[in-house]
């Protein structure tokens, strides 16, 4: 694939942002037969898919608005074919595992709370049930055997699992090579109009042209909106992830903070800070992330960490996605959410064939237009 | 691969995955292993490929090795005491070692 | 031994790194009443070219040389200077607000530092040849350093390979104690020598001029030298044989050990990750942070002095360390009487002088730092060059997404024996150049800590209840 600029060349859709959200949906695109080109920032871009914890998880997910558990837990299922397809186009294998996972609890507070946020998310009208249990130190320790005595219980969801990230960015950047998709770094979007029918996007190299365009820039997508009818309203969130050495396999469910990849190496975080600086690090989170581990897994103590890191979340203003088309610039759209790595099935799978056809779903994906802000504003 | 000059300095008394093996003060645990001839060290958690110390000075992590019971440990930055236990370290480091 | 509970809270100046830099900018700033602790994570003081200066066996001083045992006064005067020395002490973290995360003895501390000195030094440049991961396979430091601290002096079937004074250096001081040497296989491309002539006049004026030469007639009257264009380790166990081609056609040696050396480089580890701005030198072929005058860097109170600032040598980098303790002391202490700096410049240019000529002579051919093929690129997560320059045509543009992508850096060296690699890998596929490329964002620990050493340290408040909820 060619780095240089591509002016001259027709593309159906533009892909604004290389994150997993970006490509997820242009592998899909391109699945559906369209001529793709994504335009991505260069090596030092502030890339939350790169700095993720892996995760493919269902329980917590629809506090809040109940339809996002159901929209969740339609990518938990799409996943295993997913992920068999990159296979097959691929030959990489990105490890998606469904064991069901554990949130672990280290008092009776932190116990009764998790109880709490269960009951009420269940109690909202139209929930999904996913079958979330609350279980006791006893019952944890039958299927996880390496948790210490300060666990005094936690819940469960047979639905949660995790995947190789890293991997699926990776696999996914790969079989957009291989299907001949053009992939164009460092071509950071300043400015996108709609003339004679067609999107024009500026880049430092240049005008990209095509008949639609998917924002999927992450928190940029914020700034890139407006530009063509649309709005995405965000408040980033850092996270910091601590990281060990490849250690053979312990544990067999990921936990929310805690999960043994599939290359052996310990990955431990979600902390959750006010800062859009990812080169920023607080030795004391890591340092809390870390001693909760601990006391979760004991037999951890002296294993060596070789990284720890933060990112950037792409979160919205209520956490939940935002999928929306735009009413004055038809052809535009916006996919953006926290979560993109569960998320990504649905991505591919669902949201690009409605943008390759044109319209999104309303029976589908209503609930996550962007108007929900302004109901709620008005309300 | 190597001798000593002078075999100068107290003995120092180690074992090397349970065989017994006689250092010198002043060395480290990856130059006892030199010094007795012991040319590799672990095999990698990758693809299970052989390795041995190879810059001595705590930047390549190729003379990594279990001390007294504790995996992954840098065996060129380790002084040897009396009596210590190393292990050669095979693949993944198992967690609890 | 100093253990991490008798580390004070706070220091007026931390050094990292005990060598020439270190120990000379610690001697200054303690005499200048300056409260300072230098961490060295070695058993000993002396850094690299002064290795075990304290203690080693090796006691005809004919065999390292006077330039060895000049280094014995360097350490005697940090020792009486009144400056906290911390040997078996490896610094994991630093960061813009010159928190200094330090282990020893398997227990962590955050130390606050008023000012810090990084004089971390440099490392051997990596040199991925196939086979370079074999067991029976090292660096010729490394010999050096087992030499220097332990006495072991190469036996059996011995083959050096590569290029630089360190190269030439070692093999002298290997015949001086008596070790046997195969065969030399010099990499150094003959054409070197046209850039390198324009600066031979400076060179000649400098002290490595008569040095060097008297170095090469030392050794050369004593071991056959080959000038090679590739180079090859082969065994599957551990090394066997090393295959070599030049102008002679291909040949092979059997081998028991392979000593390899091209150059040294900055250890820009730490430098890196506390946030201190670095720009590629095409000269020295290797990423330099970027610092004023005073060895200053882009990070305010953080200085980089000694090899770390680019390499000059073990002379000059003692003249780089007090610079650099002058500056702090007069931040810290403006009262305090402190040398004049105009003699120290004198003498640092006078070391600096050859340098261009040693650079451009010894300069690494491509074919030594761009593998091809299978060849590992990345040892601790065995990733190749083919794999790189794959993925590079891929579109991915720099290390850091190649990180994401391959996992190359992602091991415990964090990336020092394959970041200079995947840079230049890339640049070469993108035919653009290793600056615009940049390198790996590194993050700490630097240096592996376990997870219950992370877990010991303060936690305030808010931070604990970023990730409690
Ligand atoms: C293996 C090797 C051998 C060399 N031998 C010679 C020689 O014989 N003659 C010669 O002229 N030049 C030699 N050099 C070149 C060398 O760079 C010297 O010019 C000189 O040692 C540089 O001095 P320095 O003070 O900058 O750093 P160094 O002497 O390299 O000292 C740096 C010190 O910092 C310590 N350190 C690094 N990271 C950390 C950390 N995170 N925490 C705590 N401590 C840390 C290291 O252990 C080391 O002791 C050698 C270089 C290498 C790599
Ligand atoms: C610490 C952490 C842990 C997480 N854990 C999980 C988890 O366990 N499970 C899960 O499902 N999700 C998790 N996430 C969330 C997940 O990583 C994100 O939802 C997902 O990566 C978002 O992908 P994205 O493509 O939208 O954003 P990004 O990866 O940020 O990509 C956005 C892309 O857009 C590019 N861009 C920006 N502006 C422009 C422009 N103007 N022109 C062109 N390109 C532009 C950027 O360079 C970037 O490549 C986590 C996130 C973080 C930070
Ligand atoms: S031999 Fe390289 S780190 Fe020990």
């Amino acid at each position: 694939m060619a780095i240089e600029s591509r002016a001259d060349d027709e593309f159906d859709v533009a892909v604004v942002g290389g994150g997993l959200v970006g490509v997820a949906t242009a592998w899909g695109l391109s699945r559906e037969g369209c001529r793709v080109v994504i335009l991505d920032e260069g090596d030092r871009a502030v890339r939350a898919s790169r700095g993720n914890f892996a995760l493919v998880w269902v329980q917590s997910k629809g506090l809040g608005l109940a339809p996002y558990a159901g929209w969740t837990i339609r990518s938990s299922n799409a996943w295993r074919g997913f992920s068999d397809l990159l296979k097959q186009e691929t030959g990489l294998d990105v490890s998606f595992q469904r064991p069901g996972g554990f949130h672990l609890c280290l008092s009776e507070k932190e116990l009764e709370a998790r109880a709490n946020v269960l009951k009420r998310l269940h109690n909202q009208p139209g929930i999904v049930d996913y079958k979330t249990e609350i279980l006791t130190h006893d019952q944890v320790k039958a299927m996880l055997p390496d948790i210490g005595p300060e666990v005094v219980g936690g819940s469960f969801c047979p639905l949660d699992g995790h995947v190789n990230s890293l991997r699926l960015f990776r696999t996914l950047h790969a079989a957009l090579n291989a299907r001949g998709v053009t992939y164009l770094p460092s071509h950071r979007v300043e400015a996108i109009t709609r003339e004679a029918g067609e999107f024009r996007l500026a880049t430092p190299h240049g005008e990209i042209r095509a008949a639609k365009v998917a924002l999927a820039a992450g928190n940029a997508n914020m700034r890139l909106a407006p530009m063509v009818g649309l709005e995405a309203p965000m408040r980033p969130e850092r996270g910091q992830i601590v990281v060990t050495e490849r250690l053979r396999p312990f544990l067999n469910h990921p936990v929310v903070t805690l999960r043994q990849t599939d290359e052996g190496t310990v990955m431990i975080g979600d902390s959750k800070e006010e800062s859009v600086d990812p080169s920023g690090l607080t030795i004391g989170v890591s340092a809390t992330e870390a001693e909760r581990a601990v006391r979760q897994f004991p037999l951890l103590a002296n294993v060596n960490v070789v990284r720890t890191w933060s990112a950037i979340r792409v979160m919205t203003q209520d956490g939940f996605p935002i999928y929306d088309e735009s009413q004055t610039h038809p052809g535009a759209f916006t996919v953006c959410c926290h979560s993109g790595v569960t998320l990504a099935a649905n991505h591919a799978l669902t949201i690009a064939p409605m943008i390759a056809r044109g319209a999104l779903d309303a029976s589908l994906v209503a609930p996550f237009s962007a108007r929900r802000f302004h109901v709620q504003a008005a309300g | 691969m190597f001798k000593r000059l002078a075999e100068k300095g107290p003995a120092i008394s180690i074992t090397v995955d349970g065989k017994p093996v006689t250092a010198r003060a002043g060395d480290t645990v990856a130059s006892a292993l030199l010094g007795a001839g012991i040319d590799h060290c672990r095999t990698t958690p990758v693809t299970g490929a052989p390795r041995a110390p190879y810059c001595l000075m705590g930047v390549c992590f190729d003379c990594l090795v279990t001390v007294d019971g504790v995996g992954s440990r840098q065996g060129c930055l380790i002084p040897v005491r009396e009596g210590m236990k190393v292990e050669t370290q095979l693949g993944r480091r198992e967690a609890g070692r | 031994m100093i253990a991490a509970a008798d580390l004070a809270s706070s220091y007026e100046l931390v050094v990292i790194g005990g060598g020439p830099a270190g120990l000379a900018a610690a001697t200054l700033a303690a005499r200048a009443g300056v409260a300072t602790v230098l961490f060295d994570e070695n058993p000993g003081i002396g850094g690299q070219i002064y290795r075990a200066i304290t203690s080693t066996p090796v006691s005809d001083r004919a065999i390292l040389g006077k330039d060895y045992w000049d280094g014995a006064v360097l350490a005697d005067e940090a020792k009486a200077s009144g400056a906290l020395i911390a040997n078996g002490a490896t610094v994991w973290s630093l960061d813009r607000q010159r928190l200094v995360g330090v282990s020893i003895g398997g227990k962590a501390r955050v130390i606050e530092a008023g000012r810090v000195i990084i004089a971390t030094g440099s490392q051997e440049r990596p040199f991925p040849i196939p086979g370079w991961t074999l067991p029976g396979v090292m660096t010729a430091g490394a010999a050096q350093t087992a030499l220097k601290a332990q006495g072991l002096v190469v036996e059996g079937r011995t083959v050096l390979a590569g290029s630089g004074p360190l190269l030439w250096l070692l093999a002298a001081q290997t015949l001086r104690a008596g070790g046997r040497i195969a065969a030399i296989l010099d990499t150094t491309p003959r054409r070197n020598w046209l850039q390198a002539m324009f600066h031979l006049p400076d060179f000649a004026l400098s002290p490595y001029f008569a040095k060097g030469l008297a170095l090469l007639r030392e050794v050369r009257a004593k071991v056959p030298v080959h000038r090679v264009g590739t180079i090859e380790a082969v065994g599957t166990d551990r090394v066997r044989e090393v295959v070599f081609s030049g102008a002679g056609g291909t040949r092979r040696l059997p081998v028991d050990l392979l000593l390899l050396h091209q150059g040294v480089v900055p250890n820009v580890n730490l430098a890196n990750a506390a946030g201190v701005a670095h720009v590629w030198n095409d000269r020295q072929i290797c990423f330099v942070p970027v610092l004023d005058a005073d060895f200053g860097s882009s990070v305010p109170g953080i200085a980089v002095a000694g090899d770390g600032a680019g390499i000059a040598g073990g002379t000059a980098a003692a003249e780089r360390g007090r610079i650099a303790a002058i500056a702090a002391v007069r931040a810290l202490r403006p009262d305090s009487v402190v040398p004049d700096t105009q003699a120290i410049r004198q003498r640092l240019q006078r070391e600096e002088m050859g340098r261009a000529f040693l650079d451009w002579l010894n300069r690494p051919a491509d074919s030594f730092r761009l593998p091809v093929g299978d060849t590992i690129a990345c040892r601790c997560e065995e990733v190749t060059a083919q794999q790189v320059r794959e993925t590079a045509q891929m579109g991915c543009e720099g290390p850091n997404q190649m990180k994401a992508f391959l996992r190359c850096g992602m091991g415990p060296c964090q990336g020092r024996l394959c970041g200079l690699t995947v840079t230049e890998l890339i640049a070469a596929e993108r035919k653009t150049s290793p600056d615009e490329v940049g390198y790996y964002r590194l993050r700490p620990p630097v240096k592996p800590i376990t997870l219950a050493e992370l877990a010991s340290l303060p936690i305030s408040e808010v931070e604990r209840k970023a990730v409690e909820r």
